[in-house]
């Protein structure tokens, strides 16, 4: 087989790959609501993720958040206080009551979403 | 005084602007260890939510510009001699290059951010970066057009990598599109793909440059036609389409994407068994070629190929992925890449250039670049020997349910030597650029060396 021949087999394999991982590889989970959109966008305006990992995906200043909701030694409550307030190394970036509860209710999706972390990597049935 | 060729004046751009990156991406990174130590360093002023992403966006950039700088310089020795398709072309793509490079500076410093991880500046500037790679890949195709039926591996490379350049800085934006970012784990999986397949595309950059000063040091032009060089290039190709996944082990998708990624991640042992192979005979072999500078840079890009694999075939496998995701073992990782295997590998390029121009100057003064690099290599191993310790740290920590206050301050000791080995990286770096600005400077006017 020439090299491109080769080029080409696995250049469509890498497309047909991809369409797959967009469609029915990662159609799982569920689908955000415009409160947990808006968390996200104040999520990236601040650029949270320089500091806190979702899914792996963030820096190791602050503490990993994926699952920050349901951890029984943190919590929402712990969320909301470090939102507030800031920490030693958190600056305050004085969120409005709002912006907290959109950020919470972004965390709350994305933890409810985290079912590999808690049930390996099966979907639990609703 | 020369009228220099456009395309050595554009190569010379590229890679001034490309130490200057380097130089300003390590001081940032410093300075974000700093901020791990005493946390109220520029809290205020410069936080550590911009002294990241400056880090990361200047590293970045040090590596596809120095690898823009190579190609462009080399081009005229790829085509056969050809002048390069348009000029034009190449000043539009350093200065739409400069222009982000500015205004993503500028941005972090002002706090603009689009907060995505890696490409942390707004949005609407990759259409600028897309714009001009477009002009980056025009040049290149319609240059070496008439050589790509006999085209040693090196161009392979070189295409694979700007195309794919292209193709995942797309991808990377999928997420403006409700349907991928309404969804956290398309969102995520998507952006693990698109990053990890980046990686590999500025890989092929740099493998390519490296494979083609191989070829131009040894005299051995069918090194890079040989039949093993294109299996080991469709291996890293492969590698690049599919080995991402090795970085979702923790995400829901479907368990197909780790299945996949983790049996192409285990082909990574061939390149491991093949460096070691190579290397035995190597060093059996022709020592006497490792006295010249360039191919000694090589040698230590070689000895962290060599670390790295070893750390990435480990951190692939689930059962240790495991444990090690979310630690600092994951930032070894990058590190041991960017700056161990990227940078070395991009330096031996620059010091090759520099053999081509100004020959004496690396007789008379290669000691002193042999021993910044010594420097920047026994500390980046400090470095990077410190950031596994770390990452198993934590991961003890974690393991004794501890808060992430306690693993913090379990790790504190581990902060001290990350951030002096960054000071003395800093100082080595800055030792080699100080020795290779002027060399480009004069490419750049056209000064006589």
């Amino acid at each position: 087989m020439g090299k491109l021949s080769v080029f080409i087999l696995l250049f469509t394999s890498y497309a047909a790959y991809s369409t797959w991982v967009y469609t029915n590889g990662t159609d799982r989970g569920t689908v955000m609501n415009a409160q947990q959109q808006a968390g996200k966008k104040i999520w990236q305006q601040y650029n949270c993720t320089s500091c806190h990992q979702i899914f792996g995906l963030g820096g190791y200043l602050g503490p990993e958040l994926t699952t920050v909701i349901s951890d029984k030694n943190r919590g929402e409550t712990y969320a909301r206080v470090f939102l507030q307030a800031g920490a030693v190394r958190m600056p305050n970036f004085h969120f409005t009551p709002e912006q907290i509860n959109d950020i919470i209710a972004y965390l709350k999706y994305v933890d409810t979403n985290a079912f590999s972390y808690k049930h390996g990597n099966e979907q639990p049935t609703p | 005084m020369n009228s220099p060729r456009p395309e050595r004046r554009v190569a010379a751009l590229f890679i001034l602007l490309a130490m200057l990156s380097l130089l300003s991406g390590l001081l940032y990174g410093t300075l974000g260890a700093g901020q791990y130590i005493f946390p109220e360093l520029l809290k205020t002023k410069l936080s550590f939510s911009q002294s990241r992403p400056l880090h990361v966006y200047l590293v970045i950039n040090w590596i596809f510009s120095a690898a823009a700088g190579g190609i462009y310089y080399y081009l005229p020795w790829i085509s056969g001699g050809r002048k390069i398709f348009s000029p034009a072309l190449a000043f539009i793509h350093f200065g739409l290059q400069l222009l982000v490079w500015i205004m993503v500076v500028t941005g972090f410093f002002m706090g603009v951010f689009g907060g995505r991880e890696y490409l942390e500046f707004p949005v609407w500037i990759n259409a600028i970066v897309l714009f001009s790679w477009l002009c980056f890949m025009i040049n290149f195709f319609a240059t070496v057009r008439p050589v790509f039926k006999n085209a040693p591996v090196y161009i392979w490379s070189f295409s694979t990598g700007l195309l794919f350049f292209f193709i995942t800085m797309t991808e990377a934006q999928l997420w403006v599109l409700p349907y991928f970012n309404n969804n956290i784990i398309r969102d995520v999986t998507v952006q693990w793909k698109a990053m990890g397949s980046m990686v590999g595309s500025w890989n092929m950059l740099v493998y390519g440059s490296a494979m083609l000063i191989m070829e131009k040091i040894s005299g051995d032009k069918e090194m890079n036609h040989s039949k093993m060089a294109y299996f080991f290039y469709f291996l890293g190709m492969t590698n690049l389409m599919f080995n991402w996944g090795h970085h979702t082990y923790i995400v829901p998708a479907s368990p197909v994407v780790k299945t996949v990624s983790y049996f192409i991640s285990m082909t990574e042992l061939l390149i491991l068994g093949n460096i070691i192979y190579t290397w035995r005979k190597k060093f059996r072999d022709s020592l006497g070629f490792r006295k010249f500078l360039p191919a000694s840079v090589l040698g230590w890009a070689d000895s962290w190929i060599f670390l790295n694999l070893v750390l990435s075939i480990a951190i692939s496998v689930p059962a240790i992925n495991y444990f090690t995701h979310g630690t600092h073992i994951t930032v070894a990782h990058a590190m041991g890449a960017t700056i161990g295997i990227n940078t070395m590998l991009l330096l031996a390029s620059l010091v090759f250039i520099v053999s081509k121009e100004n020959e004496p100057l690396l007789t008379r003064t290669g000691g002193h670049l042999k021993s910044a690099l010594r420097v920047m290599n026994i500390s980046l191993l400090v470095f990077w020997g410190t950031l596994i310790g770390m990452g198993i740290v934590k991961i003890m920590a974690v393991q004794d349910n501890e808060l992430f206050y306690g693993v913090m301050n379990r790790l504190r000791p581990w902060f001290d030597f990350f951030f002096l080995s960054g000071i003395v990286l800093l100082a080595g770096l800055a030792w080699v650029l100080i020795w290779l600005v002027p060399v480009f400077w004069r490419i750049l006017t056209g000064k006589k060396s």
